[in-house]
């Protein structure tokens, strides 16, 4: 390879998009580095769509500029990014077939019919819809329709696959499966993909690393472990899973220390009141408030001597233990290493 | 007792009766349908029918008076030279209305659909309707005025130093004519101005169904506009121009108050079965030249529908 490694698949610098008076994206800088699974996580509205279509070329920035594989494209059309979108509603075209969908982008760049046959085959094979190519969009129900725009993407061999909540639409055991799919897949065609989601377990569970937006900037980023383990800012802890985020006086009451912290649900131990807490563990108590059985795993609501609630949750590890109910004096305990200091967000700085 | 007042069911027979019809929804339809299938059926497909039928009655030349006999005189009599050259009049203005019509509507069409602002699309909505809603013989008889010799589109061609080309259109061969109002050239405006809001609206109905995604889609794969256009655009908003071409080209084929005000003294099919039904009360042949329009858009259809018109529906 003639590039050097390091080369990222893309960079922003300093881009800023506005709708209006929104800033749908505000100074963002950050890379993507090449072959990796990167997704944009946040909120609806958090700017996280608005990237993918500047990166897709269907955005211009207002300010700042956008490098693919160290080009800088401001000024490039989309069809001539050397990109491609599986997009959320999968924009397939209506009144063509399956084949002819899948080979739509071989037949703008002309390539012959007879290449495009057979690669159109092996794209199908690809995502398992051998034998569908005679059909319409309309015939496929909504899992195929996402390998078939799958399909219509990857056949044009992009250095770079943009992924528009892809799996937004399916029911939930389809979206599993379709998650543990689109990870293999990225990993034997080796090519970046960049996915946009505001589902944190799809993010957590497919990425190699992940950004988290919040009102058109970046609160973190880091790889999926790093984010849940040491969320950064209150949004992120508050976003990416169940957190305890305690800031001000809460913080205060629980810690005597000022700085505002998070705490995983299931890092806390809930222990009878006369039971001692292990050694060195910081332990506060207590009453139960409220209980719920959720299967695995039961979630407590504890309302702290202190005067703060906190959420504990515990695993269902025995099925002879109902647990206590409202009410029941307790003790809460954790390890002082599981409290994550929190930064303000960045939105709240501003 | 408050339940069981809340149980009991309301007397009444509207009560009962929407009861009835909520629980034999095949009973509802049958209601609901009659009247319009009864329209349909009796007074404009009877009617279409019995028009069919008098096509192949004859009149008789000496005496004046239709026979009531089958036979195919009527249609001998059609295929005529001076009935061929009205058909062919007729058809070619259709044509040209129609193909002229798709041109001017559609980027107005996309334009209303993919970049005005609710405010400017309402507006347009509106300018597009207004005209239908004065009367259609105020309207024709304006132009009339706009395109005679001493009109204001001569009077401006003179101001702005072209009546060099006004002249020159006019000195053209079978469109042109004396002035604007007197040739085919003003004809086809007059048509054009007329039958416009037909094609616009269907188009702009059929690329509302047209999500933006599937233009970027296109865009993401390679394509640029023009391929977007031909390959993606064009297809489906294809049912909406056949649509709106049906529309412009039937209705073009029908009018006879258009040719009659504006253009040449050649007749328009509409303008001849005028003649053969009033004055001269040859009803056979005037229900024969009503058949031609017919075969005529059934035929575009069956050409419409193989070219993949109605693929995209």
């Amino acid at each position: 390879m003639s590039m050097p490694a390091s080369m990222p698949a893309v960079r922003f610098r300093g881009v800023s998009r506005f709708f209006g008076d929104v800033r749908a994206v505000d100074d963002l800088s950050f890379e993507i580095a090449d072959g990796e699974f990167f997704s944009l996580l946040g909120p609806s509205g958090s700017g996280k769509t608005t990237c993918l279509r500047l990166i897709a070329g269907f955005e211009q920035p207002d300010r700042g500029g956008i490098e693919i594989h160290g080009v800088d494209v401001a000024g490039v059309p989309p069809y001539e990014r050397d990109v491609n979108t599986v997009f959320q509603d999968y924009a397939l075209f209506p009144h063509m077939r399956v084949g002819e969908n899948v080979e739509y982008g071989l037949m703008i760049r002309k390539v012959p019919a007879a290449e495009r046959r057979k690669r159109s085959e092996e794209m199908l094979a690809l995502v398992k819809l051998e034998g569908m190519r005679d059909r319409k969009p309309a015939q496929l129900s909504g899992g195929q329709r996402q390998r078939v725009a799958l399909a219509r993407a990857l056949i044009n061999r992009p250095r770079v696959l943009l992924l528009d909540e892809p799996l937004g639409a399916l029911d939930l055991k389809l979206r599993e499966q379709m998650q543990i799919e689109l990870k293999a897949l990225q990993q034997r065609v080796g090519i970046t993909f960049i996915y946009v989601t505001h589902d944190q377990g799809e993010a957590l569970a497919m990425s190699d690393r992940l950004a988290v937006f919040n009102h058109g900037r970046i609160e973190q980023v880091g790889a999926p472990a790093a984010i849940y383990e040491h969320p950064a800012t209150s949004f992120v802890a508050g976003f990416v899973g169940v957190s305890n985020v305690f800031t001000g006086d809460a913080a205060r009451k629980l810690t005597d220390a000022p700085g505002a912290f998070a705490i995983r649900p299931e890092k806390l131990r809930l222990l009878s009141e006369n039971m001692p807490a292990p050694e060195g563990w910081v332990s506060r108590s207590g009453a139960i408030a409220s209980s719920v059985y959720l299967g695995a795993a039961t979630r407590y609501v504890v309302a702290l001597d202190a005067g703060v609630d906190i959420t504990v949750m515990q695993q269902n590890a025995d099925d002879r233990n109902r647990g206590p109910g409202p009410g029941v004096r307790v003790t809460v305990a954790w390890q002082a290493r599981h409290q994550q200091p929190l930064t303000d967000s960045s939105v709240d700085r501003r | 007792m408050i339940g069981a007042s809340l149980r009991a069911p309301r007397p009444g027979l509207f009560h009962r009766l929407s009861s009835a019809l909520y629980l034999h929804p095949r009973l509802l339809l049958l209601l609901l349908l009659t009247p319009p299938l009864l329209w349909l059926g009796v007074i404009y497909l009877g009617s279409l029918l019995s028009l069919l039928l008098q096509s192949f009655f004859y009149i008789d030349e000496f005496s004046g008076v239709v026979v009531r006999e089958f036979s195919l005189a009527t249609y001998r009599q059609l295929f005529t030279l001076s009935n061929f050259d009205i058909i062919r009049r007729t058809a070619g203005m259709a044509a040209a209305v129609t193909l002229a019509a798709a041109a001017l509507a559609f980027p107005l069409a996309y334009y209303m659909v993919r970049y005005a602002s609710t405010r400017t699309k309402a507006l347009l909505y509106l300018a597009v309707m207004l005209p239908l809603w004065s009367s259609y013989l105020v309207r024709v008889y304006s132009w009339k005025l706009i395109l005679a010799k001493e009109g204001i589109v001569t009077w401006l061609a003179q101001q702005l130093h072209l009546g060099w080309l006004l002249e020159g259109v006019l000195a053209l061969p079978v469109i042109g004519g004396p002035s604007l109002s007197t040739s085919y050239l003003g004809t086809f405006l007059v048509f054009l101005y007329i039958w416009l809001p037909f094609m616009i609206l269907p188009i702009v109905a059929a690329l509302e169904r047209v999500p933006r995604s599937l233009i970027e889609a296109s865009a993401d794969l390679g394509a640029d506009h023009r391929a977007t256009f031909r390959k993606v655009l064009w297809p489906l908003a294809l049912p909406g121009v056949v649509a709106g071409s049906i529309f412009t080209f039937s209705l073009t084929l029908g009018d006879y108050i258009i040719p009659q005000i504006i253009g040449t003294s050649e007749p328009f099919l509409g303008q001849a079965v005028y003649r053969h039904q009033g004055t001269a009360g040859n009803v056979p042949m005037a229900a024969a030249l009503t058949v031609v329009p017919i075969v005529i858009m059934v035929a575009y259809l069956a050409v419409a529908r193989r070219l993949g018109a109605f693929d995209a529906l």
